[in-house]
């Protein structure tokens, strides 16, 4: 009876201290969300999200910096994610278990543990100088579809593993070629899940900041960019401005916390679109 | 026939070569990084950039390359998340795994993912305006950037990689482990703590490793919120420059093909090597698990 008891405490305890846990990183969360809320909150305003910065950017708005993010991240998307659906096809449609494909997974592991600085060196020497397309827009976002891609191919890969073998042997059996089969039977199944686990990636590149310090993202620019080898504005880039570099980091601290709300509603705005439309997708398949 | 085969052979090439590119890649972030290095130690010795302290590569007088206090830096900050994240996350995982009522696990897990969502360059800005100032009213510390503030945040980024790995690992721990234990008298605790954990160790190992690697590459949260100073660290109550941050400073203001330039570049060969070394080790442990479960 005393051990019994003894054991029911040391698990109430011990229950307990797992749930204070859950709660002290849900508080934090609540916590981080609540204070960019508040006080981002007080700067937005239509202006805000639709001027550019003026005075200095002591006032006016981060058009150009949410601009420049869709237009970066549109150039990240065109690499990473057609390149990221062909590699989770060769991997899971085509490849044999051997060692060349054990390398190619091992590299695709290692490569989404590469520091995004790294890559950022990486995008300065291979397309700000080798292929000559200096700072701008192209050379950051294909450095950022580098980044993108390992997680693109998981993502992709993820979705072909969902789609049932017999779908496969149905087209085989009918004497279709390997390209036939996947193009009619697996595809049209697999792509919605490919796009929406490649959403995610895409939201995280969005908010990334040190590959594109020195590959294209510009401290302010007076228009917005023109053509692909232009500098551009960011948001991630525009927040560490405002944050550190600014001349006058107190008086432009609410636009500073403007910022990082409209960064943060973005990027969790796609995350949660790529959460329920993945959700969604498998009840159906269910 | 023949037409048939050479498209579906055209066809297999394209998905090939876009399945070798990531090796490609890996071994292109390798070697660029070598050969941009490696002019930079036609006036640095190799010894004296691993193991002096001082890192002054505009001197006038005599340029200082050593990066010693960054490298300790980077140790400092990363040990010290870990140390916050490693409990906590555990706990997490073991509280969602065998506590947690499943509908309330439904909820939380994509929660747990929010915070893997928010960008790293708010998290800094965050220990900047609120985490920051915190730590200097409860230390009596100027502004707070310190070791300690980044330890904080990168516990905070490490925290879902090491919930969700660690979680993935209980729950692959047969259900017959879980029983056996509870039909020998063990309570649900007991059985926790003394079955599935050192079951599931392998797995939480690796979550610990990877989370490790993340602390170790993580650039803006450290460059805003730890103040950056060049010194040689004295605990966690000082300021500190990290192996990141000093790329992130001083790139944009380095002339390029000067030897501070290719010496920035051998910082990050350093960094790419420990970061490298630590997913790899992960990556085996979680493979040799996962193999052993099948």
């Amino acid at each position: 009876m005393k051990i019994s008891t003894r054991k029911g405490i040391l698990q109430a305890v011990g229950f307990l201290a797992l749930r204070a846990a859950m709660g002290l990183v849900l508080a934090v969360l609540v916590l981080f969300l609540y204070d960019i809320g508040r006080k981002g909150g007080g700067a937005i305003s239509w202006e805000f999200v639709s001027q550019a910065p003026r005075k200095g950017m002591t006032e006016g708005g981060i058009f150009p910096a949410i601009f420049g993010t869709f237009l970066v991240t549109v150039i990240t998307a065109a690499l990473a994610v057609p390149l990221g659906m062909a590699a989770a096809i060769y991997l899971h449609e085509y490849a044999r278990q051997s060692r060349l494909t054990r390398l190619i997974r091992l590299s695709i592991r290692n490569l989404s543990g590469v520091p995004s600085i790294v890559y950022g060196l990486f995008g300065v020497i291979l397309f700000v100088n080798v292929m000559r397309f200096g700072t701008s827009v192209l050379s950051a976002g294909l450095t950022l579809g580098l980044m993108t891609l390992p997680w693109t191919i998981t993502a992709s890969e993820e979705a072909l593993k969902t789609i049932p073998n017999s779908y496969r042997e149905g087209a085989m059996a009918l004497g279709a070629t390997k390209w036939q089969t996947i193009r009619t039977n697996v595809l049209p199944y697999a792509v919605p899940g490919m796009l929406t686990g490649t959403v995610l990636g895409l939201a995280r590149a969005a908010g990334e900041t040190a590959p594109i310090l020195f590959t294209g993202a510009a401290f302010y620019l007076p228009f917005l960019p023109k053509s692909l080898s232009d500098q551009f504005m960011a948001l991630p880039y525009h927040l560490y401005i405002m944050a550190t570099q600014h001349h006058a980091i107190q008086q432009v601290r609410p636009l500073a916390y403007g910022t990082a709300l409209v960064l943060i509603v973005l990027v969790l705005g796609l995350n949660m679109t790529a959460v329920i439309l993945r959700y969604r997708l498998r009840r159906k398949q269910r | 026939m023949r037409g048939r085969n050479i498209r579906e052979a055209v066809i297999r090439a394209f998905f090939f070569a876009s399945g070798i590119l990531a090796v490609l890649v890996l071994v292109g972030i390798f070697l660029t990084l070598v050969t941009t290095a490696v002019p930079a130690f036609r006036e640095i010795k190799i010894g004296e950039f691993l193991t002096k302290t001082a890192w002054d590569p505009t001197s006038p007088e005599e340029p200082e390359y050593g990066i010693l206090s960054m490298v300790v830096s980077t140790l400092l900050v990363t040990g010290g998340a870990l140390l916050l994240a490693v409990p906590i996350g555990i706990a997490v995982a073991a509280y969602l795994s065998d506590v947690a009522h499943w509908r309330v696990r439904e909820v939380l897990k994509p929660v747990v993912e929010i915070l893997a969502g928010i960008p790293s360059v708010v998290i800094g800005f965050l220990g900047l305006v609120l985490v920051g100032p915190a730590l200097a009213r409860i230390f009596h510390t100027g502004n707070g950037l310190n070791a300690l503030n980044g330890s904080i945040l990168l516990a905070v980024m490490a925290l879902p990689t090491i919930i969700s790995i660690s979680e993935d690992s209980l729950n692959a721990v047969p259900k017959a482990y879980n029983e056996a234990s509870l039909a020998l008298g063990g309570s649900r605790w007991q059985t926790l703590w003394r079955v599935k954990l050192p079951a599931g160790l392998s797995g939480i190992i690796a979550a610990v490793m990877l989370g490790m690697g993340r602390a170790i590459g993580e650039t803006m949260t450290v460059l805003m919120a730890t103040g950056n100073a060049r010194a040689f660290p004295h605990g966690l109550l000082s300021s500190v420059r990290t192996m990141t941050a000093d790329i992130a400073i001083e790139l944009g203001e380095v002339p390029y093909y000067t030897t501070h330039y290719y010496a920035l570049f051998a910082i990050g060969l350093v960094l790419f090597i420990i970061t490298f070394a630590v997913n790899l080790v992960a990556d085996l442990v979680l493979h040799k698990y996962q193999e052993r479960e099948q």
